[in-house]
């Protein structure tokens, strides 16, 4: 349960080893490379940025390469990355790639080319399918659109608002004329839109038209050279020969799939090397000598400095830590522990000089936990659930596997508390006994080893109160701690003793009362001196909050005043204690949602369709109910841990190490140790 | 003939229905924003999925006070009420998780909303983005122990 030390390190090296010392860090990836600016005429540090774009570039081509490669050769398609962890390849292998990069990139070109075609080819397919439902209307017309007259006739093509009859048309369009020469068709009629044609007489022309526009003719947008049914099936060749082009493509795409490891390979290379020019971008070099400074924990620092002098005559230096610096933050904890590390890290990681409270807070989240979800079928299924996936994927990515060990441990809690409250997929033992067994209704099957929070709530709350008291205590615990540890007695009595004092006080002097009686059900009588005792460490508790909990303030009647508005502080106390009531909330939600289950399930009776119509409902209900659950009992642990006990003491702060390595997404280098 | 039963089934029907009524409504906002967020970025699905059922625990809330009446006042099992002074006492027993659970889970659907926002932006934030649902979701939980511990100690 601490933070790691760290130690940091100035190398200054020839500028020959530059390449050699980097790749060196790189591939160690336990330093965490951060090179203060030294102001000095002939130190300057290269621009890199148009070489790092380039790499990023290429990784991502790579990136996108192989999602492609997942779309059109799903065979052998990539795994969840998060589980299966990266795929271990040789140091061959990695050379291998390096050598033929020029070719994948070559590769990755083409797919990506490929890939643009297939887009353009189904841009044209949506296009050339609107043309042809903008033509559907004129499908009747035997001419080309475009044609606009004859060598004794003019052709009007256009559109009117209203449907109309073949007769209205004609009439409309030979208003107030004599002797019209004058064809009129009607192509087709939609809501909002009536297709048109008329052949006309040259000299009637201008007179039909001023005609149709008194009904409103309009002429259409699109005019094709071609009849309408001709330019269709046109349009059909068309879409045919851009899905056979999208298809061929496809299958091109495809054919690269078998190189899809190399494909991977190079994305993480282009990566590292993007990585790699960013911190050279960083370091301040004069014409023969480079420099560098950085972070490394303390037991890899005499490894580190050994390696780079002995193997490029590289001058280490252990620098000391100064007050200013941004030192990174590294956890250690033992096996247990280290896996509630991700919580704690997403709430903030502590900084130097602060205590790592994960030790304790993984023994509180697994507790809580349990007491949410309390049930012994749910936490063996949840165990046994997190040892498959820990087995079946022994190298899975690291914040996922702990994370499932710690549910793992939540599991084993949750089948822990589910037998102290006896309860097995709830009722199930009772339910199938009575139901399918005939065992009586009043005999109870499975016994709770503690007791039944249905029957007893009060009692289990109090439990609850208990435990949070000893968790918000822990919490006030460390900050005492940490004030002796900075050692600052004077916080240490007026902020922390104060507190225990006067918390402690109150509550043993409530457990005595007629209050606290009618709660618990159960008169509890003191011994005399520990009423007084108990009496006495809260008024000297409260005395001392009163008084001195405003230290810094000078004058005394503004501090008399801001010490009592501490001590109305209990009142949030209050409000904490009384958060851990969730425990018990939780606990019955899970409990009498089971049971529920079991009574639907066992509704069919005690016949074959009742034993198939138990097993439907039991499956269904109860993986919908441990889903809930879990999810309310992970979530309310989160809160309990981040409000209720961080609020006593912790404000995280602590900035995470960020070691220079290898930014590989796909793969993981085998190499011979190093060191 | 006393009214008892009629109450008491009242408040039975109604810690399910007015806190179910909050839990859809809640998780229903919820679940629109997690579906535009997925639609920029499918990856976040588990997580936004995890926020967008935070407000549905009211209903089960609900459901869990209701049952255990329920199971109290002579329908799933338990004695029949017979006056209509006990059954106004379930009632009354049923109306903080029925009125809170409705209202809060409306809230902690706005929160969620919130939140699956933050996480959209910053993924790294899923632990804290997580949080600020479940602080409404306190007073639910206050609630529930209210009305559990009134019908438990009823008659």
């Amino acid at each position: 349960m601490a933070i790691v030390r760290m130690q940091k390190l100035g190398i200054a090296a020839n500028k020959k080893h530059r390449k050699a010392i980097l790749e060196t860090l790189q591939g160690l990836g336990a330093m965490e490379i951060f090179t203060d600016q030294i102001d000095e005429e002939d130190l300057r540090v290269m621009d890199t940025m148009s070489q790092r774009t380039q790499f990023q570039k290429e990784a991502e081509a790579f990136d996108k390469v192989l999602k492609l490669l997942d779309r059109y050769a799903p065979k052998a398609k990539t795994k969840s990355l998060n589980l299966t962890g990266r795929e271990i390849i040789t140091s061959e292998q990695f050379r291998d790639a390096e050598t033929h990069r020029e070719e994948y990139i070559n590769d990755a070109k083409a797919i990506l080319k490929g890939d643009k075609q297939i887009s353009e080819c189904e841009g044209y397919i949506v296009k050339d399918q609107n043309t042809i439902a903008s033509l559907e209307p004129w499908m009747k017309l035997d001419i080309p659109m475009n044609l606009t007259e004859t060598k004794k006739t003019e052709i009007l093509l256009g559109t009117l608002p209203d449907p109309i009859t073949e007769e209205m048309l004609y009439a409309a369009a030979t208003r107030d004329m004599e002797s019209p020469a004058v064809m009129t068709q009607v192509l087709s009629s939609e809501s909002g839109q009536t297709c048109i044609a008329a052949l006309v007489h040259k000299k009637d022309a201008a007179k039909v038209e001023e005609n149709l526009r008194l009904i409103g003719f309009a002429k259409p947008a699109m005019l094709v050279s071609r009849t309408p049914a001709e330019e269709k099936s046109r349009l059909e060749r068309d879409m045919a020969e851009q899905k056979k082009i999208i298809e061929d493509t496809k299958e091109t795409i495809a054919s690269y799939g078998d190189r899809r490891e190399y494909y991977k390979i190079s994305a993480d290379y282009f990566r590292t090397r993007a990585e790699k020019y960013r911190i050279l971008g960083t370091i301040p070099q004069s014409e023969h000598v480079f420099f560098l400074e950085g972070w490394v924990t303390c037991d890899m620092s005499d490894r580190i400095s050994r390696l780079l002098t002995e193997q490029f005559g590289a001058y280490v230096e252990k620098e000391e830590t100064k007050e200013t610096d941004d030192e990174p933050t590294v956890l250690h904890n033992n096996s247990f522990s280290s896996n509630a590390e991700g919580i704690l890290a997403s709430y903030g990681l502590p900084r130097h000089g602060k205590v790592d409270p994960t030790f304790l807070m993984s023994i509180f989240y697994v507790f809580f936990f349990g007491m949410m979800l309390s049930d012994g079928g749910y936490g063996i299924v949840m165990a046994v659930g997190c040892a498959i996936l820990i087995k079946k994927f022994p190298r899975m990515e690291e914040g996922m596997s702990k994370m499932i060990h710690l549910f793992f441990w939540c599991g084993i809690s949750t089948a822990f508390w589910g037998f102290m409250y006896g309860g097995f997929f709830g009722d199930a033992i009772d339910t199938i006994a009575h139901t399918f067994f005939g065992v009586p209704e009043d005999q109870k099957v499975l016994k709770a080893l503690w007791f039944e929070p249905v029957n007893e709530p009060m009692r289990l709350l109090l439990w609850c109160l208990l435990f949070g008291n000893i968790h918000l205590l822990t919490g006030l615990g460390i900050k005492g701690y940490q004030c002796l540890k900075d050692k600052d007695t004077e916080a240490f009595i007026c902020d922390v003793l104060s507190w225990y004092l006067f918390v402690v006080g109150l509550i043993l002097v409530i457990i005595p009362t007629d209050l606290f009686a009618g709660i618990a059900g159960a008169k509890v009588i003191f011994p005399g001196w520990l009423v007084v005792l108990s009496r006495a460490m809260a008024i000297v508790g409260a005395v001392i909050i009163l008084l001195f909990g405003e230290r810094g303030k000078k004058n005394w009647a503004l501090r008399i005043a801001m010490g009592a508005y501490d001590l109305y502080g209990i009142t949030s106390w209050l409000s904490d204690a009384l958060s851990y009531s969730r425990l018990l909330a939780l606990g019955l939600a899970t409990g009498v949602i089971a049971s529920v289950i079991n009574l639907i399930a066992s509704m069919g009776g005690r016949s074959v369709v009742g034993v198939i119509m138990f097993i439907i409902v039991f499956i269904l209900g109860h993986t919908l109910n441990i889903a809930i659950n879990a999810l309310g009992a992970y979530v309310h642990t989160n809160r309990l841990q981040y409000v209720e006990f961080f609020g006593k003491f912790y404000d995280g702060g602590g900035r995470a190490f960020v070691p220079f390595k290898q930014a590989n997404r796909y793969i993981q280098v085998k190499e011979e140790e190093r060191l | 003939m006393s009214l008892g039963m009629v109450f008491a089934l009242t408040g039975a029907v109604l810690s399910t229905a007015m806190a179910g009524i909050g839990s859809a409504w809640g998780v229903g906002r919820a679940g629109q924003a997690a579906a535009g967020v997925v639609a920029e970025d499918p990856d976040s699905f588990a997580r936004v999925l995890l926020l967008q059922l935070l407000p549905g625990t009211q209903g089960i809330y609900g459901l869990l006070v209701t049952f255990i009446t329920l199971s109290r006042i002579g329908i799933l099992g338990g004695t029949p009420v017979t006056d209509t002074h006990t059954g106004l006492l379930y009632l009354l027993a049923c109306l903080p998780i029925a009125v809170v659970g409705l209202v809060s889970a409306y809230h902690q659907g706005m929160c969620s909303v919130a939140s699956i926002g933050l996480v959209a932006k910053k993924p790294d934030q899923f632990g804290r983005a997580m949080i600020f649902p479940a602080m409404v979701e306190t007073y639910a939980i206050l609630a529930l122990l209210i009305s559990i511990l009134c019908i438990t100690n009823i008659g």
